[in-house]
């Protein structure tokens, strides 16, 4: 249990000001000029024995990815670029820090900034969070009022601009190459890597792209030092950790907590627990959309940490909680995965492009149960097709939602098949089958084929 | 007048010089102008409601693109609008987590109330009902946006004073 004196974000739930002098009640703001007087190396060596894993999903080290951007410019200016595109069902998290800590996030920036050498940050912010944009506006307007950032920030004779750029609703504009087109005013088409953005990122220059929370933690890191945040949690996942917790819980929450707990003490003490009472548990999905979901058999002992979670073949993710009792269609709710998956994927790659679109159309069938017992494998071979077959890992996203399905409720979509050919005979032409114009009973139009 | 009528009446008008120099100013601050044609197009949004071609050309002379190379990143994002939208605009999220929580329930209540179907707008042109991808309010599920405004913990009576505050 994280004890309130260790807490990085201190106004989460926005009880106090978000402005500067809020923020500086707070503590941000504090002596930030001395800690740019460490240099580039003793902040990223600092970050590197933090073991700070990033907060946005692949859990990357924060520390190593800042020491792959060139320590000596070769005229190219550098980047640093913060990914606000939180659009990852289930997640809430950034939009908190960026209403309502907005000061944590820009002082940080302005630290990462140094340390990697760039004079420029930009976040990018997803057009949702319109209000949430201006806040962090506000905060931006204040700090270069200030001093605080702008021409030789807070007194430290480092140049920093720090801007934002709103997007206009694509969720794969979170994806860190499909973020630099989209900075640059193009399509968000994730890129080929390598090239690594550390090399060429944001207009073929070297480029950091890291999330929201993941910046926004920095400064706290390096006033309380490396060491006091890796007290946390299990060796190889420390530190504190903003989680969400939606669905069926009785008090739904984003709250701060080390991680490595039980996902368990984690629902029941942050979240009023289950509906029902924890027997009342069907499954949860624990790190957003793209992790496979987990039975309650699992969920009563495992951890809520990167490692942990790996382990039963599922992620961390972005730690967004989404608990699903026993009243829920869990094949319902995973094929509403598929569609998402597939309404979002840019169409770049032919696996994704079409496989997003083949697995919502089984899934739409399994729901009903409208199938045969053997697409249930063939559905798993087709998302063995598509994941690891694409450029970024929207396509590796669509597939494990449904392979946890297939692992864990498999028992559920074959007796919904059953149930479906028991109330429809086999004398009734194609009933397992997906609609074409011959097998719909009834059916005289024609149907272009799809 | 049919309800397309009603939306697209300002559709054809040239943007106010105001708004060309702001968009102008825009491109000049970016490394490269095409670089604010997201905002550019967003900022055209606010005084028109949506994207019309003729609109859509003009922007994309501004920032030096060409109307193709600008629609293609129009098209790619859910909240710019290429076809008229009413006055106002509700985004009704459509994630698990607020599937969970009762969305279903707003949809149904949402569509006997306006008299559409998602993706449509009322005949009166007042407000265009949009199903959207999650709105990162989560532990406020069900949520839904009316304009720029987030609301959370929405239920039918809820929704009904939403919709009447903002009338």
């Amino acid at each position: 249990m994280l004890s309130d004196k260790d807490r990085i974000f201190t106004n989460i739930y926005g009880r106090e000001d978000f402005r500067l002098a809020g923020a500086r009640k707070r503590g941000d703001w504090d002596g930030t000029a001395a800690i740019l007087a460490r240099g580039r190396d003793g902040i990223v060596a600092e970050m590197k024995a933090s073991n700070l894993r990033g907060r946005g999903g692949a859990g990357f080290p924060t520390g190593l990815k800042w020491s792959f951007m060139p320590k000596v410019s070769d005229g190219r200016p550098h980047y640093l670029v913060i990914n606000g595109d939180e659009s990852e069902p289930g997640t809430c998290k950034d939009r908190e820090i960026i209403r309502h800590e907005p000061h944590k996030l820009i002082e940080s920036a302005l630290i990462a900034s140094f340390a990697m050498g760039a004079h420029t940050a930009y976040i990018y912010i997803r057009g949702e969070y319109y209000n949430e944009s201006r806040n962090l506006q506000v905060a931006i307007d204040e700090a270069y009022e200030a001093g605080l950032i702008g021409r030789n920030a807070c007194g430290s004779g480092w140049d920093f601009d720090f801007f934002i750029h709103r997007g206009a609703g694509a969720y794969i504009c979170g994806e860190e190459t499909a973020l630099l087109e989209s900075l640059e005013g193009k399509k968000g088409l994730p890129r080929m890597k390598p090239p690594f953005p550390a090399a060429m990122g944001l207009y073929g220059c070297p480029t950091t792209v890291n999330n929201v929370e993941s910046i926004a933690v920095a400064s706290t890191i390096l006033r309380r030092g490396g060491a006091w945040f890796s007290s946390f949690g299990r060796p190889n996942n420390v530190g504190t950790k903003l989680f969400a917790i939606s669905g069926h819980v009785n008090r739904p929450c984003v709250v701060e907590e080390e991680l490595g707990l039980p996902m368990r003490e984690i629902i029941e003490r942050h979240a009023g627990g289950v509906r029902g009472g924890w027997d009342n548990l069907l499954a949860v999905i624990p790190g957003g959309c793209s992790v496979p979901i987990l039975p309650k058999a699992t969920c009563d002992t495992v951890l809520m940490d990167f490692d942990a979670l790996r382990a039963e073949r599922s992620g961390l993710g972005t730690a967004a909680m989404i608990v699903m009792d026993r009243s829920t269609d869990v094949v319902e709710a995973i094929a509403r995965f598929a569609r998402f998956f597939k309404h979002e994927s840019c169409g770049q790659c032919t696996p994704c492009r079409e496989g997003t679109g083949w697995m919502m159309r089984v899934m739409d069938r399994m729901v009903k149960g409208r199938a045969e017992i053997e697409e249930i494998d063939m559905l798993e071979q087709v998302t063995r097709q598509v994941e690891g077959h694409t450029i970024c890992a929207l396509g590796d996203a669509a597939a494990w939602p449904i392979q946890g399905l297939i692992r864990h409720f498999r028992p559920v979509m074959e007796e919904r098949i059953a149930a479906y050919k028991a109330a429809h005979p086999s004398g009734v032409k194609g009933a397992g089958l997906a609609p074409t114009p011959s097998n719909i009973p009834g059916n005289t139009l024609p149907v272009a084929a799809e | 007048m049919s309800t397309a009528e009603t939306l697209a009446d300002s559709a054809s008008e040239t943007l106010p010089d105001a708004l060309r120099e702001e968009i102008r100013l825009l491109g000049q601050h970016e490394a490269h102008p095409r670089a604010a044609c997201i905002e550019a197009l967003q900022r055209v949004q606010r005084e028109f409601r949506w994207v019309s071609d003729a609109h859509l050309r003009e922007v994309a002379g501004l920032l030096g693109m060409s109307a193709a190379d600008l629609d293609g990143v129009a098209t790619y994002f859910n909240l710019i609008f290429r076809r008229p939208v009413g006055r106002r605009v509700l985004l009704l999220c459509d994630s698990v987590s607020c599937w969970l929580m009762g969305r279903e329930r707003l949809e149904a209540h949402l569509s006997a109330r306006l008299g559409i179907r998602p993706g449509q707008t009322t005949p009166d042109g007042d407000v265009t009902l949009l199903p959207t991808v999650c709105l990162g309010h989560c532990d406020h599920a069900p949520a839904l946006m009316l304009g720029d405004a987030l609301h959370g913990d929405v239920d039918t009576q809820k929704l009904d004073a939403i919709l009447e505050a903002a009338g």
